[in-house]
């Protein structure tokens, strides 16, 4: 059971892994909700994996004998929370990044980084992704 | 006082709250936010004085004692940090309220900034491992709404660089949490630190390598960095400031907790490589400084760079070395964030931060060069600034050490640190502005950057001339580092 485990771990990472490598955005961030999903595998195993018995200890007792320790389950349930939300915020971000920026292809986002005609000096600042000078505003 | 230990988590939180109940109504908003970076400050120096009279403020929880219930314990070294956290907060605030890059109002733009204080107040007070990894997802995202506040093409294609990157060093950070506790069966500091010594030395190398890797892409360390140069030259000035003086300092932090005191002695391996990650840091991030012409960029490739000499103080370990990395930190975050705070000043006045477009102000604006030059001279170690007490404690402990190369590459790092702080003081100040119509602006509001640039400088200033106070703080911090309670 435990290698079943193990194997089931490996497909997860490796599918995520292989998913965020991927040059698509929308893939690379499934791809990292898989890997989010088998890192919460990973701590999940930490504590013990299918006992049947409740997690109590004993009278008399002073550790868990048997049981699946409760902790990594509340672990793993705090990382699925936060792991949802930055799911959720990641796919609001492309419906934001994809149609602003007009691709979903990676090496197509050159936007922060202009790439530069001039091969010993960096590209100057681009319209439209500098802050306004002068400052627009007064508050 | 225990309660004292969860301010620096439950003071900025409580501000995020009542700040975006309050977005509606901005002066309001103003207001409470000032208020709870103000409390934050006084809850701050009460923590700093608990700590220097060792009565560290301590509390556990629900009433679970401390193994079993979630510890806050805020000793020298994480209130000397949360002290440094609130006096950012105060400058980034301040310089908020001026015209120099300081991004639009965005009704929920104070409370992510408080969002990001709490996560990283959080990351310096608690006592359990588990508990950081959730405040490094707490600094994240409160750090990727920043980003995306702005909604600027390029901004946005920042915040998915940003994300990616970072979510993988979170995710590695959750696997090693889980492993150490699978190995160990504790997240409490004090207990980790009594059950590593039991652990095989070849488990506690692959545990502590995990750990170590995610702590370095959080801190930009060399090869791991490319998120940090990719990313922060997007953010408005003093969100830039802010996250160029705390967010990679709170990885750093978590590798000194690590390797200088929880898991403290560790595995020999892996100060060793840690002392060769910290060199080729310093070097590729100076490197990439020196190419670039952007100065926001070029000071993003410096924060890279200091982070070296940080990593390297650690991995030459013991009390002196974890003196020096405290001083360091402490110097590195005030230096650091002015530099990003003059940087914007510039902008405003001579309206562009790339340095080909930009120049004239050392006829126009003397008074912001000689200002300019106190973190920049301070940055490259200059004494009788802060930057040079700080490398003079990490290359006395490289050399008692007889660490040969690592000196000799922090030295070269620091040549280059000048090279790259003249040709911004070259070019912005120096030469004459490229474009002759050029004329300073007439209508600026930049008195509270002033402000919160002079304050830092003066901070700069006064560990420059006067560094026993710090000195003799850092080296009581050290002192109680690697000591199991």
């Amino acid at each position: 059971m435990t290698l079943l485990f193990a194997l089931t771990v490996w497909v997860t990472l490796s599918a995520g892994l292989y998913l965020a490598l991927s040059r698509d955005l929308l893939r690379c961030v499934f791809g990292l909700a898989m890997l989010g999903g088998g890192a919460n595998l990973l701590l999940l195993a930490s504590g013990r994996l299918l006992s049947p018995q409740p997690a109590v200890v004993a009278a008399g007792e002073q550790a868990l004998a048997a049981a699946s320790n409760p902790l990594p389950q509340a672990l793993v349930l705090t990382a699925i929370v936060i792991g949802f939300g930055l799911l959720c915020f990641s796919l609001v971000l492309l419906l934001r990044l994809i149609p602003a920026a007009g691709t979903d292809d990676v090496q197509a986002l050159r936007q922060a980084e202009p790439p530069s005609p001039d091969p010993v000096k960096p590209a100057l600042p681009q319209p439209g992704c500098e802050p306004p000078w002068p400052p627009e505003l007064p508050r | 006082m225990t309660v004292l230990a969860a301010t620096p988590v439950v003071v900025p939180l409580a501000t995020t709250v009542l700040t975006t109940l309050a977005c509606r109504r901005p002066r309001l908003q103003a207001a409470i936010s000032s208020a709870g970076i103000g409390g934050l400050l006084l809850c701050a120096l009460a923590l700093v004085a608990l700590a220097t009279s060792d009565t560290p403020a301590d509390v556990a929880f629900g009433n679970w004692a401390a193994p079993f219930g979630i510890q806050f314990r805020v000793d020298r070294t994480g209130a000397a940090l949360v002290l440094i956290t609130a006096l950012m907060g105060c400058a980034s605030l301040l310089f908020l309220a001026s015209d120099a890059d300081a991004g639009t109002p965005h009704p929920f733009r104070l409370p992510l900034l408080h969002g990001l204080l709490a996560g990283v107040g959080g990351a310096f007070a608690t006592a359990d491992l588990f508990n950081l990894y959730v405040w490094f997802e707490v600094m994240l995202i409160c750090t990727l709404g920043l980003f995306a506040i702005g909604a600027r093409i390029d901004q946005l294609d920042a915040t998915f660089k940003y994300l990616v990157l970072n979510l993988v060093g979170t995710l590695l950070l959750l696997v090693a949490v889980g492993a150490v506790y699978g190995a160990t069966g504790h997240l409490n500091y004090g207990a980790l630190a009594q059950s590593a010594r039991q652990l095989a030395p070849g488990l506690s190398v692959v545990l502590l390598a995990g750990l170590l890797l995610a702590f370095a892409i959080k801190a930009g360390a060399f090869p791991l960095y490319a998120w940090l140069p990719a990313s922060y030259h997007t953010l408005p000035a003093p969100l830039l400031a802010l996250f160029a003086g705390l967010l990679t300092k709170v990885g750093v932090y978590a590798v000194l907790r690590t390797l200088g005191d929880v898991f403290a002695p560790a595995p020999a391996l892996l100060y060793e490589a840690l002392g060769w990650v910290a060199a080729a840091t310093m070097l590729f991030g100076v490197l990439g400084a020196a190419y670039h012409w952007d100065m926001r960029r070029i000071l993003a490739f410096h924060i890279v760079s200091q982070i070296g000499y940080i990593l390297l103080a650690i991995a030459l370990g013991g009390a002196a070395g974890n003196a020096a990395a405290l001083f360091y930190t402490v110097h590195h975050i005030i230096v650091k964030a002015n530099l990003f705070l003059v940087a914007a000043m510039i902008w405003r006045l001579t309206g562009s931060y790339d340095l080909r477009r930009i120049g004239g102000l050392y006829a126009a604006r003397p008074a912001l060069m000689l200002l300019f030059l106190v973190p920049a001279l301070s940055l490259v170690g200059v004494p009788p600034l802060s930057g040079f007490w700080s490398k003079l404690l990490v290359l006395q402990e490289a050399l008692a050490q007889q660490r040969v190369v690592w000196t000799v590459v922090a030295l070269a790092v620091s040549v280059l640190t000048l090279y790259s702080m003249m040709k911004i003081w070259m070019e912005a100040f120096w030469k004459p502005h490229p474009d002759a119509r050029w004329r300073l602006p007439a209508d600026t509001r930049l008195a509270p950057a002033w402000a919160a640039s002079l304050a830092l400088a003066g901070l700069t200033l006064a560990i420059g001339l006067n560094p026993q106070p710090l000195l003799d703080y850092a080296r009581a911090a050290a002192a109680t580092l690697g000591v199991a309670p």
